[in-house]
């Protein structure tokens, strides 16, 4: 025991005494989650638009104030002309016009008809087809409530009502994202690269001709990046619950426990990985090229798994991050307790052993 | 009679095509030092880490201190003490450190066994609050050779201790091991360098693998049989070349700044004079020698390939 603690404490010394290994520790996981939080949202905030309003009556003008101080909006430019819309947009700074067609409120009234006509900046088509929905939902909106008052013809429209994630805001999604991949780049990558520079250094001779048993070693190189990576995941929920508002619905101690268990398995891919790799270089890559761009890509975090063609989809079954991902955000925004996650548990569960049993066989008590 | 500390019978190991180490049999007795002689890729690493239970040969059988290389391998590691080629140390970890962690993780401290390494800690003990990768090649030498014996192994087995160490360091670092020696540890060390086989109790030449001779230093150097001399002028580019033409020439061979010429039966040095500057070369210095390891080495090189060209024949 002495021995091993002996061993865990010169692996806290190469930790610490590493710039680089500090940095992405300690920087990368905080500033990925600002980057996220902050610059790669989907999110609808303060679009700049313009209004032509042909009419400037009472019921032009509430239409304009709602989709104003519905914050998704920033009123830039009241327009006068037809011809100001074109050089607006081409100015690039305004992405929506709304147009109101003159008599609007006298049409509305006597004749239950007007016409507004919504035109979006689309060469960002993603974000022009967001706002084009946001104005939509609110102008219907407004159309309701003159409505209700005045008994007209039943008429069903259907409601939306994006559950769990109300505001559609992207902080729901990344959170967990961001989790899902810092925990897998520290565990993994870090754990193979510090077991990879032993070999590559040629200490891991000396330490394999000692009495210190595989296990040990594997374990006492393992057992600082837990409790750096749990630091993580306590950071990461942290930020996301204060800075973004990210929701908390269900147990803390379940969420934590879940980390706590995609942490080990992440761990024990790092030490198959360490156990192909002979050197740094190599465990990075593997690191990179098999762990990070398939979290980004396939887990769902950033690309819906339902839009991608078949075989990615078979592919992202075997991608733990997937799995990690739906459990957080089951635990965060639904509240829901392992009744409902236990299948995927018992898959990462079942990850982590196989990772586990192909490395101890895999593992060399000699050189070769 | 005690039983050998270490005892190799017709092992071989490949790589792939390469035979690294090809049917080599050697007895090491207990408190000896045991010198491997060989360039590099004669096999030395190879054989040092079988020996010390990191690679399992492709046939023949190994014992040291009674304990099978292959079965009884967790034993081994317990008696054994290795610095493999690249003083393996902890560059981020100070000198105090690295050693404290050696001793650690064989289950004892640095203040149990001082005693054995005293003499060379003492060296670098000034330096202990520094990085390892800021040592010089010799004090990091020290502190390897501090850390494999941190443990007080039976067998000691040092990889081309030397390489990459200067001169003096070098000479120190021989002093050393053979104070150790008196301490009753089985040496068994590995070098490039011929000139340090003198130093060492029974030496083993080995190249590409096999065993070119094994015997002590001096029995090795006894079985010269040809007349030596040491040779400079002020051409030495050309030297070796014209000295082979000569009638009568065994070898030619650049031995630092001068040339060491052998030929088959003794002759007068005005003949090979006259021959030399009838050859252009000027300031001749000829000098008779006694051979080295070396003019050995390469003597039993050529052998090898006198041989193995008339068994082709």
């Amino acid at each position: 025991m002495h021995r091993f603690l002996g061993f865990v404490k010169k692996e806290f010394f190469h930790i610490f005494r590493d710039g680089r290994t500090m940095l992405v520790l300690f920087g990368i996981p905080v500033v990925q989650l600002l980057i996220f939080g902050y610059v790669v949202t989907n999110e609808i905030k303060d679009i700049k638009i313009a209004i032509f309003d042909q009419s400037k009556d009472e019921v032009t003008i509430e239409i304009s104030n709602k989709i104003i101080s519905s914050g998704y909006f920033k009123l830039e430019k009241n327009l006068d002309n037809i011809s100001n819309i074109e050089e607006i947009f081409r100015e690039g700074y305004v992405k929506e016009v709304i147009v109101f067609e003159p008599d609007f409120a006298r049409k509305f009234e006597r004749e239950g008809i007007a016409a507004i006509q919504i035109l979006a900046d689309a060469s960002d088509a993603n974000t022009a087809n967001l706002i084009v929905n946001y104005t939509n939902a609110i102008i219907m909106d407004y159309v309701k409530k003159v409505n209700g008052s005045n008994q007209m013809p039943m008429k069903i429209e259907p409601e939306v009502r994006m559950i769990y994630n109300e505001g559609m805001k992207g902080v729901y999604m990344f959170v967990p994202g961001t989790m899902a991949l810092i925990l897998m780049l520290v565990s993994a990558m870090m754990t193979s690269i510090s077991i990879a520079r032993e070999k590559e250094m040629g200490t891991m001779e000396v330490l394999l001709v000692s009495p210190l048993k595989p296990f040990q070693i594997v374990t006492g190189k393992v057992i600082p990046y837990v409790v750096f990576a749990f630091i993580n995941a306590v950071t990461i929920i942290v930020i996301g619950h204060f800075v973004f508002g990210m929701p908390i619905k269900g147990s803390v101690l379940f969420l934590l426990a879940e980390s706590f268990l995609f942490i080990s398995m992440a761990l024990s891919l790092g030490i198959l990985i360490s156990t192909m790799a002979k050197s740094q270089q190599v465990a990075m890559f593997i690191s990179v090229f098999v762990l990070m761009l398939p979290t980004l890509l396939l887990s769902g975090f950033i690309f819906p798994i339902e839009n991608m063609p078949v075989i990615l989809q078979w592919l992202s079954y075997i991608m733990p991050p997937k799995y990690f991902i739906i459990i957080i955000k089951n635990i965060m925004l639904k509240g829901t307790g392992i009744a409902f996650v236990w299948k995927e548990t018992l898959i990462l569960f079942g990850m982590m052993l196989f990772f586990i049993a192909v490395s101890v066989k895999k593992f060399k008590i000699r050189l070769e | 009679m005690s039983s050998p500390s270490i005892r190799v019978e017709s092992v071989s190991k490949s790589y792939g095509e390469t035979k690294a180490v090809n049917n080599i049999s050697l007895t090491v007795e207990k408190g000896e030092l045991y010198g491997l002689i060989g360039p590099d890729g004669a096999g030395k690493t190879t054989l040092f880490r079988m020996l010390t239970s990191l690679l399992v040969p492709d046939s023949g059988k190994a014992e040291v201190e009674g304990f099978d290389i292959v079965n009884d391998y967790k034993n081994l590691r317990r008696i054994l003490g290795y610095m493999p080629g690249r003083f393996s140390l902890y560059h981020d970890l100070t000198v105090e450190e690295n050693l404290a962690f050696f001793a650690t993780i064989f289950g004892t401290t640095i203040k149990d066994n001082y005693d054995l390494i005293r003499d060379i800690y003492i060296q670098i003990e000034p330096f202990k609050n520094r990085k390892a990768g800021k040592l010089s090649g010799g004090m990091k030498q020290k502190l390897a050779l501090s850390c494999a014996l941190i443990h007080k192994p039976e067998v000691l087995f040092l990889d081309e201790p030397t390489t990459g160490v200067d001169a003096v360091s070098r000479k120190e670092f021989w002093e050393m091991l053979k104070t150790l020696q008196k301490k009753g540890i089985t040496i068994m060390v590995s070098t490039p360098y011929m000139d340090e086989a003198a130093l060492c109790d029974h030496v083993a030449l080995i190249q590409k693998g096999n065993i070119l001779s094994i015997d002590t230093p001096e029995k090795i150097r006894s079985q010269y049989k040809f007349p030596l001399m040491r040779i400079r002028t002020d051409n030495m580019y050309i030297l070796p070349v014209d000295l082979r033409s000569f009638p009568g020439s065994e070898s030619a061979y650049r031995f630092g700044d001068s040339v060491h010429f052998s030929t088959k039966e003794e002759l007068q040095h005005p003949g090979l004079r006259n021959f030399l500057e009838s050859k252009g070369h000027h300031q001749i210095e000829i000098e008779k020698i006694e051979p080295d390891i070396e003019d050995c080495f390469m003597a039993f090189l050529r052998n090898e390939k006198r041989e193995w060209r008339n068994n082709r024949l």
